[in-house]
C-alpha cells in the first residue's frame, strides 16, 4: 500500500489530501450520468457538480444485457471539452488498465463500478498506484473500509443501479449508519474483534470508532429518481447524491435535474422539496428491485 | 463577544470551514436563507463547485443580499469557489456565470489544471501568523488563480516554486480574503484565525 504521490513542477500531486479533498468540494451536489455532451451541458446548466461519462445509462444496460465496458476515449473527450466542471468515468471492478486509460485521458474521478460487468471476481484496483481518485460503491461498512484501504477516496452506497427503485440505496445508507454508530459505543478493546468482524483494517476500524464518521466523503447512488429520494438520502446521512438513469430516462430531464439540485442542498426543508416537485412530468418508470432476478442484481457485484 | 460568521450552505465543504471557524473562537452557522444571512456579521463563501453554487444563490434568492451585504462592507473570506464568486471579474466561466463580486481581481477558473494536476504546496501569506517561519500547507484543487490584481487589492500570497512561480493565490481587500486554496482541509488555522481577527476589528 504505498501511495503513488510525485513531486510535480508545482508541488506534489496525486496525495491523499487532495483526493479525499476533491470529494470534500462536492459535498451536498448532485452527480449526473450523462451519455452525451448534449447531456452533460444541460446537466452542467441544471446545476449538477459533476457529470458521470458513460455510453448507457444502467437501465439500458440492465435491458440491453450484454458486458458493460469502460466508455470509448471519443465520448469521454467530447464530454471534457464540452463542459467546464468534473468529470468522472466509470472503470469495471478490477480493470486497472481501464483507469489507466481514464487516468490519461484527465478524467477528474474513476468510478471502479459495479454497474459494469467485472473484470476480476478476487481483486478491486490497487487505487494507491493513480493519481486519479477513485469512487467505490459499498453495501455496508467492511465493504467500504476495504474500499478505502485499496485506496478509494470516496465511497458511494451502491443501491441498486438502473431500477429507479430506491429501497437498496435506503438499506445501504441506513447499514452503514447503523454500523458507524455501533462502532462508536464500543469499549475500545471490543474494536479488535469488529475489525474482525468487518473484515477491515483495525487502525480504520478505529478511526471510525472514534470521529463516527467514514475517513472519505460518503455519497449515495442506486435508483434515486425524484427529489424526495436525493432528500431522503441526504436525511439519512448521504454527502451528496449520483443520479443515473433518473434524470435523462424522465420526461423532462433539464427540470427535473434542477429540481434534485435544489432539494439536495434543501432536504431538510418539506417545503422546497414540495415546491421543486411540482409539474416535473413523469419520472422514469423503474422497475422494482424485487423484479431483478438475483444473478441481475448490480449491487451484489463487488465484496 | 464572539462574532458570529456564516458559512454559505449550498453546496461545499461547509463543515470543514464550520470547523476551523470555531476552533478560532467564532460562532459559525450555515447560511441558506435570507434570515440567516441578516443574522451573520460576517460569511465564508466555501469550496465547491462555483457553476452550482451562483445558480443555487439565484434560485433562492440570496445573491442580490449578499451582494448588498458585501457593498455594505460585510467581512468575507472565499476559498477556491469562494474566490470565483468573490472575485468581481472571472475567465473561464461557464455562459451566463456571476460572481458577487468584492474585490478587485480577474480570477481564472480551474487555471491550475484538472483533478490530476491538484497539488499541494508551502506558502507565505502575509497577515499569518508565523507564515515565514512556518508555511502554511496550501492544498488546491482544480484551483482558480488571479491572473489581474485592481489597484483597490492587495496580494498576500503567491506560489513559491515550479512554473507556476508567482501566481498570485491570496488577495485582500479591506474586509475581504480570498485563496486559491483550501486551508479548512489541513487542520491548520492560521488563514481562519486571520479572517477571524479581521471580523472582530471591523466591529
Amino acid at each position: 500500500m504505498t501511495e503513488n504521490t510525485q513531486p510535480s513542477a508545482a508541488g506534489e500531486v496525486g496525495t491523499a489530501r487532495v483526493k479525499r479533498g476533491m470529494a470534500e468540494m462536492l459535498k451536498g451536489g448532485v452527480i449526473m450520468d450523462v451519455v452525451t455532451p448534449e447531456q452533460a451541458k444541460i446537466a452542467e446548466d441544471a446545476g449538477a457538480v459533476a457529470v458521470m461519462a458513460l455510453e448507457r445509462v444502467p437501465a439500458d444496460i440492465r435491458a440491453q444485457g450484454g458486458v458493460a465496458r469502460m466508455s470509448d476515449p471519443d465520448l469521454i473527450d467530447g464530454i471534457i471539452s464540452t463542459v467546464s466542471i468534473p468529470v468522472m468515468a466509470k472503470a469495471r471492478i478490477g480493470h486497472f488498465v481501464e483507469a489507466q486509460v481514464l487516468q490519461s485521458l484527465g478524467v477528474d474521478y474513476v468510478d471502479e463500478s459495479e454497474v459494469l460487468t467485472p473484470a476480476d471476481y478476487a481483486h478491486h484496483i490497487d487505487k494507491w498506484a493513480f493519481t486519479v481518485p477513485f469512487v467505490c460503491g459499498a453495501t455496508n461498512l467492511g465493504e467500504a473500509l476495504r474500499r478505502i484501504t485499496e485506496g478509494a477516496a470516496m465511497i458511494r452506497s451502491k443501491g441498486e443501479a438502473g431500477t429507479g427503485d430506491v429501497s437498496n440505496a435506503t438499506t445501504h445508507m441506513r447499514t452503514l449508519r447503523d454500523e458507524i454508530r455501533r462502532l462508536t459505543s464500543l469499549p475500545e478493546d471490543e474494536l479488535y474483534l469488529a475489525a474482525k468482524e468487518l473484515q477491515a483494517p483495525y487502525e480504520l476500524v478505529k478511526e471510525v470508532a472514534t470521529t463516527g464518521r467514514l475517513p472519505v466523503v460518503l455519497f449515495t447512488a442506486g435508483g434515486i429518481a425524484t427529489p424526495a429520494d436525493a432528500a431522503m438520502m441526504m436525511q439519512l446521512g448521504a454527502e451528496g447524491v449520483f443520479v443515473g438513469s433518473g434524470i435523462f430516462k424522465s420526461g423532462n430531464p433539464a427540470e427535473r435535474a434542477a429540481a434534485i439540485v435544489k432539494a439536495t442542498t434543501f432536504y431538510d426543508d418539506p417545503d422546497v422539496i414540495a415546491k421543486v416537485s411540482r409539474g416535473l412530468g413523469e419520472a422514469m418508470v423503474g422497475i422494482n428491485v424485487d423484479d431483478v432476478p438475483v444473478p441481475h442484481r448490480l449491487a451484489e457485484r463487488g465484496w | 463577544m464572539s462574532p458570529t460568521i456564516g458559512v454559505l450552505a449550498l453546496q461545499g465543504d461547509v463543515r470543514e470551514h464550520v470547523a476551523a471557524l470555531e476552533h478560532e473562537g467564532a460562532r459559525a452557522v450555515g447560511v441558506r436563507r435570507r434570515s440567516e444571512l441578516d443574522a451573520v456579521d460576517a460569511l465564508v463563501v466555501p469550496g465547491g463547485e462555483s457553476t452550482t453554487i451562483d445558480k443555487l444563490l439565484r434560485a433562492f434568492d440570496l445573491f442580490e443580499p449578499v451582494q448588498e451585504r458585501l457593498r455594505e462592507g460585510m467581512p468575507a473570506y472565499g476559498s477556491c469557489a469562494g474566490m470565483i464568486l468573490l472575485a468581481d471579474r472571472i475567465l473561464g466561466g461557464i455562459e451566463g456565470q456571476r460572481t458577487l463580486g468584492g474585490v478587485d481581481i480577474t480570477v481564472r477558473r480551474n487555471a491550475f489544471g484538472r483533478q490530476v494536476d491538484s497539488f499541494e504546496t508551502d506558502l507565505v501569506i502575509d497577515g499569518v501568523e508565523d507564515s515565514r517561519d512556518a508555511p502554511v500547507h496550501g492544498v488546491f484543487i482544480r484551483a482558480p488563480w488571479v491572473e489581474e490584481v485592481g489597484p483597490a487589492a492587495t496580494v498576500v500570497g503567491r506560489v513559491e516554486e515550479g512554473p507556476a512561480a508567482g501566481r498570485i493565490v491570496a488577495v485582500r481587500q479591506g474586509p475581504v480574503l480570498v485563496t486559491s486554496f483550501h486551508p479548512e482541509v489541513t487542520g491548520d488555522t492560521r488563514v481562519h484565525r486571520l479572517f477571524v481577527q479581521i471580523v472582530r476589528e471591523s466591529r
